[in-house]
Order: structure tokens, then sequence, then C-alpha cells
């Protein structure tokens, strides 16, 4: 299905071929339609309308005015509820705004609604939410796939045509894994360009906000909105965004592309190892110079990630207890008890194992072996990087190791379910910008995805390398 | 000094080291822009970090870290560039985050001192471990309802200094006049307000007892004392109640007590096994702590006259008393109050002892009796200069004096106006005092008649005799000289 570009529809709402009312009326009857997907948490008719009525009068000049963005349900919302897919907010009606959604907000946009998730964020197919699955918009009729996760809801809202981009967050893989399952692009910058400020935390070190988009221009200008210096998040940096949109250039002539070989994995799909050699060769072609590059600690990544998020986890975690907001269990007779309760009822099973997982290696007679070590050997990962980019401009590599898998598959073995970050989790310890764009298909004609990572705050580089692979590919 | 108690068959030391919590005084909490004000109503001075709402990031407060540079400087400590806020994890209703920000491996504060002076003279250094800044929790308020607890967060994420001290102290006093030091230094810095009853000053006791000479004992920690007479009261109970233990052949278990304020008794909270394992891990939501060479220089260089410098200047200047000296620099107000009182005229620089003795003994006994403080005292420094004047130059006598210094507490007159109101002046007049002196032996031949059989004791009942007949206001010394003339010429 051909999909209507943000850039397009941009211009299409300035020459008035189409008004903010017709467009987002044309996106809430998709989003009706498509209710089996169960891409959104909270989806309120009149809540879109009320956002026309708003924008219809109102004469200033906004850059995404009108224009229907979904957010996920990890980003903190005055107008809508927020429940990072957990049954322990289920019913928590932010007083505030995040950063990142008031950036959109004051942009003009639209908010259609809030999208699903794997619970607080932890899951790599949206299937860990409290509100059930989200099924992947590409599922052929009684084969539902799985979206990725965790921002499967982000993902297939956009792979659905129910919104012009979305918001998402991205811990270890959380952006760009399921764009690439939904065959749409991801976008997780720099640690620290957009602030969390209003995101309910997952791992704080690592979680960071992002954008999902038919296209690259369109992540690029999305990206702009959201991008930017806040003092109330103290991991916030403060660099100066780029207008990433208009510096966009695909002539990647004389450029670097580090090629790790560490991304190599045995068993890793045919197809995969594919669809990688066609955008080096691709990229060749260009005139881009291929370097083989080492990132010698990569298979350390996954381990780490697995020590690091959860640690983080389990202490984030630890607000939501009964006592000042969110769901609180009947079963209360002491205050150990409100807390086992509320806990034991009100987290799933995923959060509890991380909580569990994280607050095992942070205990004591545990922490150097596991939390200390794993700190070192983030440390490792980002030299790794670090190194690299002293070789190349940007590094190409497979997004996920597979395409898109059935929605059952995988539920019941964690270990299968985290080997889906593999590619993408070296990136976040070491706080890299990275990218996800569909690349290829594979024998089920699924769509397969390549991740660009860039050097910390070089975004612009990142898009260049990846609207001219996208370009040369359509 | 021996500081030795004794059981049943024992002598016993004690080996204390305190931590001190103290409240950062700053307008606004440590991660947070709310107000700190204390005695608000519940839950008016809540922030969304405050309440740990979802998504919500804490943001240091730069003041609140000058103050414990400041701070540390005062307890000539370490100032250390790098330091970092770690997660404290434990579950409680009053921490809405599930969490304590504090300082574990990095402390803002390394190694410091702080000397205490006793009565006779010597002093003593306590060694400092470290200084870290933490989050204070809220309130949980278990009398408002008899079925629910309620939680009031005013006091959640308010700034704290936790000083840690090295186990130096050795008697309740000793921790006493640690405390009160360090109460002393804060006041000074105004770096805390020092209040204790309104809890911005309180300690945990870290305790335990030993045969001289011998290894430290198990120890046991006494939680969150809020004065320093609770502070003593809980260390002896305690000492004794290990010493029990032990000479009865039993062992210390390491517990965690509480301190009963109505029974003065310390009964355990929780012991080492049923420890909370704290999982202390760097908070992510905030970069590690650094502080410039030049920062820490801005900040020495604003730092006012501290107690020991202004004791040694006192002892110096005024040739005071180590001892004197150390009571007057104990508080800042007593300190002020001094040097105004003495500054108030030229000739009390030469009578340096007697002001001191005025104000420390005689006005501090008047406001201790009458309920009030230094800082609102009804006589002024001036008029109190001015009354220590009218001693020095023999207007009235020292214990004339007394009584004026009482009628100024109440009345708020100046010591000139009661004296000259009163009548009052000293006399001085040889002629008169010898009139009175012969009217007294002339009235009294068998007391004289005794004297001079060698009851020199008598000497004080023709004194007294001679002060009541001039209402006090007789010279002492003239008085006493002229008598004694008098007496011998009798001979």
């Amino acid at each position: 299905m051909p999909k209507s570009s943000l850039k397009q529809t941009l211009k299409d709402l300035e020459t008035k071929k189409i008004s903010i009312r017709e467009l987002n009326q044309d996106y809430l009857k998709r989003i009706k339609e498509n209710e089996n997907l169960n891409v959104f948490i909270h989806f309120s008719e009149e809540n879109v309308l009320k956002q026309i009525d708003n924008l219809e009068n109102n004469n200033s000049e906004k850059k995404l005015k009108g224009i229907p963005i979904a957010i996920k349900d990890l980003f903190c919302t005055k107008n809508m509820p927020t429940t990072a897919a957990s049954k322990i907010l289920e019913n928590f009606h932010p007083t505030y705004e995040s950063f990142v959604t008031q950036k959109l907000l004051d942009e003009g946009s639209i908010f259609v609604g809030k999208t699903n998730l794997d619970e607080f964020a932890m899951g790599s197919a949206t299937n860990t939410s409290f509100f059930g699955n989200t099924i992947n918009p590409l599922s052929k009729e009684n084969e539902p796939l799985a979206p990725g996760g965790s921002s499967g809801g982000s993902a297939a809202a956009v792979a659905a045509d129910l919104c012009l981009g979305a918001t998402g967050t991205d811990t270890g893989g959380s952006i760009r894994q399921p764009a690439s399952f939904c065959g749409v692009v991801g976008i997780k910058p720099t640690y620290g360009l957009c602030s969390r400020w209003g995101i309910a935390a997952f791992a704080s070190s690592l979680d960071q906000a992002g954008i999902f988009s038919h296209n690259v221009e369109d992540a690029s200008i999305l990206l702009k909105s959201i991008a930017g210096f806040d003092q109330r998040d103290s991991t916030s940096a403060k660099v100066d965004i780029p207008n990433y949109f208009e510096n966009l250039d695909d002539d990647l002539n004389g450029k670097t592309v580090g090629i790790p070989k560490e991304y190599s994995i045995d068993g890793t799909p045919m197809e995969i190892s594919q669809i990688w050699e066609d955008a080096i060769k691709v990229l060749e072609k260009k005139g881009v110079k291929i370097k083989n590059i080492s990132l010698p600690h990569t298979k350390y990544a996954l381990p780490t990630y697995y020590i690091i998020a959860p640690a983080e986890a389990s202490s984030n975690l630890a607000r939501y207890d009964g006592v000042k907001y969110g769901f609180r269990s009947e079963e209360i007779d002491s205050l150990d008890e409100m807390y086992e309760n509320t806990r034991a009822q009100g987290f799933g099973r995923e959060v509890k194992r991380r909580i569990l997982i994280g607050t095992y290696v942070l205990s004591a007679g545990y922490y150097d072996a596991y939390y200390l070590k794993a700190q070192k050997v983030r440390k490792l990962i980002a030299d790794d990087f670090n190194k690299a980019f002293k070789e190349c401009d940007f590094i190409v590599t497979p997004t996920a190791p597979s395409a898109a898998f059935p929605l059952n598959e995988k539920q019941n073995d964690p270990i299968k379910m985290y080997l889906n970050d593999v590619f993408t989790v070296p990136a976040s310890l070491a706080g890299l910008p990275g990218i996800s764009i569909p690349f290829g298909k594979d024998k089920n004609n699924l769509p397969l995805g390549i991740q660009i990572l860039g050097k910390h705050f070089d975004e612009q580089q990142v898009f260049n390398a990846a609207v001219s692979l996208e370009r040369s590919y359509e | 000094m021996n500081n030795l108690i004794k059981g049943e068959k024992y002598d016993w030391e004690m080996v204390i080291g305190l931590e001190i919590h103290a409240q950062v005084k700053s307008n606004s909490k440590l991660f947070s822009s709310s107000s700190t004000k204390f005695g608000s109503s519940p839950n008016s001075q809540v922030s969304l970090v405050d309440a740990a709402m979802p998504g919500m990031l804490p943001v240091i407060n730069k003041y609140c870290v000058e103050q414990a540079v400041k701070t540390g400087v005062g307890l000539n400590a370490k100032i250390n560039n790098y330091s970092v806020f770690d997660r404290k994890n434990y579950f409680y209703a009053d921490l809405p985050q599930g969490y304590q920000i504090s300082q574990y491996k990095y402390p803002i504060v390394g190694e410091g001192k702080v000397t205490i002076d006793f009565k006779d003279g010597t002093s003593k250094d306590i060694r400092i471990v470290r200084l870290h800044l933490e989050q204070d929790a809220g309130k949980s308020l278990h009398d408002q309802n008899p079925s629910k607890t309620y939680v009031d967060l005013n006091r959640s994420g308010v700034a704290l200094m936790e000083i840690v001290s090295e186990p130096d102290i050795r008697t309740p006093d000793e921790a006493g006049m640690y405390i009160s030091k360090i109460r002393s230094i804060l006041m000074y810095l105004d770096t805390c307000d020092g209040n204790m009853q309104e809890g911005s000053l309180r300690a945990d006791v870290n305790i335990s007892v030993r045969k001289p000479g011998d290894e430290y004992g198990t120890r046991c920690e006494i939680k969150n004392l809020n004065s320093i007479k609770f502070i003593k009261q809980a260390i002896n109970y305690e000492a004794k109640r290990q010493i029990e233990i032990l000479e009865s052949g039993g062992s210390i278990e390491q517990n965690t007590m509480l301190f009963n304020t109505s029974t003065g008794k310390t009964r355990p909270m929780r012991n080492k096994e049923e420890a909370h394992d704290y999982r202390y891990f760097p908070d992510p939501d905030l970069l590690p702590l650094e502080i410039s060479k030049e920062e820490i220089g801005k900040i020495k260089s604003s730092i006012p006259e501290l107690p020991d410098e202004l004791k040694n200047k006192f002892i110096e200047t005024y040739k005071l008393s180590n001892y004197d000296a150390s009571v007057l620099t104990a508080e800042k107000q007593t300190s002020d109050y001094f040097n105004e009182t003495i500054n108030s005229d030229p000739e009390l620089k030469n009578h340096a002892k007697i002001v001191v003795n005025w104000i420390t003994s005689e006005l501090f006994s008047l406001l201790n009796k009458n309920n009030q403080d230094l800082n609102n005292s009804p006589v002024s420094p001036e008029n109190l200069g001015q009354l220590i004047k009218l001693i020095s130059t023999n207007e009235i006598s020292g214990k004339i004096a007394k009584d004026v210094l009482e009628d100024m507490f109440s009345s708020g007159k100046t010591a000139r106006q009661i004296v000259d109101e009163k009548g009052l002046q000293q006399v001085t007049d040889q002629g008169e005092i010898a009139k009175v002196i012969d009217e007294v032996i002339a009235e009294n031949p068998k007391m004289v008649e005794q004297y001079l059989a060698g009851k020199d004791k008598l000497l004080g009942f023709f004194v007294g005799q001679a002060m009541k007949l001039t209402k006090g206001k007789a010279n002492p010394k003239m008085l006493n000289d002229i008598l004694k003339q008098k007496l011998n010429k009798k001979n």
C-alpha cells in the first residue's frame, strides 16, 4: 500500500489541497478499521476531534500543524492516560506532559492515541503488555506476527498508516527492532539528545526517545522536533540540533563505512547476511570505502545489557508500591503485604523476572561479580566503537537476527527473546545513534532491516547514509 | 583522666562513634525546587519529583552542594573534587522513590577532625571519616486514624549532610561535647540551623564496650536521637546493658536499637540478619558531581571565622583560659554577644575575664530561669558593658551589681538609670566607712573581745554588720581594710 509521507502531507496542508480535518478524518477511519491490530492502549475519537477543533481556531504557524502522531504509552501525557502497558498504572492520569510530547504539541501535531508496548518497555514482541498483544499489520490472515518490541504499537501504527509518525523509546533496540519487523523507519538518537523527562523509566542510563516514520526524510523532520536540551534531565545534552532534513545529503562519495566482523554470528539466517551484503554493495557503488572493523567485545554486549538494564529497572520500578498512585491490591493487612500483593498482582511476568534479576545482580556479594563487571565491560564496548569510528564515518549492520516471527513463538523462552537484541544492544550500551530502515525481504516476503550507527550526536551522518540507502533501494 | 566505668567484675571502656544527620540550610530541596519550610501543612511542599511520579528526574541543587563543601572546610576535611550519588534501595511508605539518593563510595567530603575542649583546659581531637549528601525521607503519621497510616512528604527530598565520626569518643560527655561542637561549627557556617527539636540535627550512636587495651567489641547502633540529653542517656543505658551481658558470660549481638525517651531504655529494632541489603549503585539519573579547585577556593574564601579560630583569638587578645574561650565560642550568638559587650567601652578590654563571667554565669542563669535565649536577651550587650564598667570603676559592688542586673532584666532599664534612681553608688568615702565601723564595734563589745582573743572568723560578722548598715554599698575592700585596722588598734 502506498503511504503518504509527512513531507508531502505538510505541502498538501500548506497548499490547502487537504484540510487538517479531512486529513485526520482519514486517519481516524483507518484507526477504527484496524482495531483488531490492538495498536492503541488509549484511543478516543472525541479527543482527536477536540484537537482538530483547537487547531482550526489557531492561526499561528506551526511546523507540524495538524499532523497525526501516535505516542508510545510510556510518555506521560496530560490529556490521555498513561499506563506503560502495566496493570500497576492502569488508571494513571498524569498532571504533566513529557518533554518530548510537549514539543510535538508545541509544533501543532495531533495525538491520535497512546500505542501499545511491552510492559514498561520490557520485551521484544509487544506481548508482555497488560492490554494484550499488538499484531503486526504485515501478518497474513490466520498467521498473526509479532510487531517486535517494545515499541511494537508505534511501529505497527506507522506500518498500518494510522499516523504519519510515532514516538518510541529504545533501551536495547525497542525502536530499531520493531521498525525492522514492521517495515518502517525507526531512529534511536544519541543518549541525551532527547530529554527523558516525563518518560516512565525502564533503564535510565539507556532509555532514549526516538521516532518511527514512513521514510528517512520524515524521521529527520520529526527528530528535530523532539530533540533539545532540558535542564530537568541531568543527562540531557547541551548540543546544537542541526536541521537534519534541510541538511540531508545522499551523496556518500568519499565516506567510509565500517563493517564489524563480530556481527557475523553463527546461525544468522542467510537472508539476513544477504541483505547486509547487498547494502554494502550499494554503498560501494556510491563511492563509499568499505572498511572491515572489529568491535571485539560485541559478544559480551547482550549479557552486559541484561545485567545493567534489569539492575536499573529493579530500582526504577520500586516507586510503583501502591502508596501514592496507580494500582493497590485490596488484600492488605500490613505494609509489607501491601507491597507484596500490589506488586505481585500489578506487574506481569517479564517485569517481575527483570526486577528479580536486577535485585540479584545488585545484592551484597554479587554486585562486584555482576553489576560492577558489567559496567566495566560497558566501558570496553564503548571504547570499541570510539576506536572504530576513528576509521569510519558510520557503521552498517543488520537490525535484527530475523524477520517478524509468529506472535506466540519464543513467548516462553526468555533467552531466545533476548537474542533479538543482539545487533541493537551494543550501540545502546555505547549511547550511539542508530537507525533501522527497511531493506530487502525474507523468503516469506517479510521486510528486513538494516541498521546504521553513527558517532555521538552525528545523527546527520546516520540520516545521510540512511536516505542514500533508502533511495537506491526504492 | 579516668574514663572507665565499673561493672560488677571489671572496669570497662566505652567506644563510641556518631553519625550526625544535619539538615542543610537551604530554601529548596536537594533535587527539587520545593520549599523546605518547617511546620507547613502536610503535603503542601511536594513536587512531582518528591512524590516520585513516573518519569520524574532529580536535578541537583547547587546551593546544597556549596553548603556541604563549606561544612567540609569547617570540619578541617578534605573536599573531594569528584563524588557520586548512589541509590540506597529499600521500601518504606514515606520513601516515595523506593530508594534514597545518597552518596556511598565517593562522598563529597573525606577525612577531617574537630576539637573538643574540657573544663580542665585539655582538649581532644575527634576524627571525621566523611561527610556525604543525601535526601531525607517523608514522615509516616500513625496517630491520625486508628486503622490507617498517613504519609506527609514535605520533608521528602530535603537535603541532609551525614557526618560520620571515627569511634574516637569514650564517654557520654564527650559525645555531648562532640555534637555540640559540630552544631556550633554548622551554625557559625550557617549551613544548618542546628535546631534539634525540629529534627534539623539528629544522630545515630554506635557504641561498644571493651576492657581497656582490648580490641573493639561488637557494637550496637542506636537510631535517631534528637537531643544531647537523650544521646547521653541512651549511651549510658546501652553501655550498662552491654556490660551486664558480657559480665554474665554472654555476647553482644550486632543490633540496631531504638531509644525510648520516656523509659530511658534501648530496645532492639532489627538484628544483623534482618539488616537491609540496600543494593547501592550509582544513580543513573545523575552525573557524578565534579567541583573544581577554583570553586572550592571560592567557597573557602567566603567562610566566616569559626569557633576554634575565634577561640584562639580570644585567648590571645584577652588572655582568657582555653575553657572560658571555648564556652564563649560554643555558640555564635555567645561570641557575638561577647564581642559587642567588650567593644562597647574601651575600658572593658582590660576586664575581659569579668565580662566572660557576667555573660556565662549571671546573664545565662537569668536567661535560663526565664526560659529565654541570648538572641532576644532583654539586656543588650551595651547595657551589660555599662554595668561591668560600673563594677570595674568601683561605682557599685559586685554584689549590688547582681541585683542591678536582675532589675535590668525585668525592667529593661540601663544600669546607670537603676543605680542613680536607687542611689546604689558604692560608698568609697573613708570617713563614712570608718564611722559605720566605729558604730559596729561599739555595739558589739563581746564579739570584739572574742575576736581579739583569736577568733578570726568573726571578721566576717563585722563585715556583714557594716554592710548591712551601708545597705551593701560600702566598697568591700575599703571596708575590710579599715575594719582590720581598727580592730587591730584595739589590741
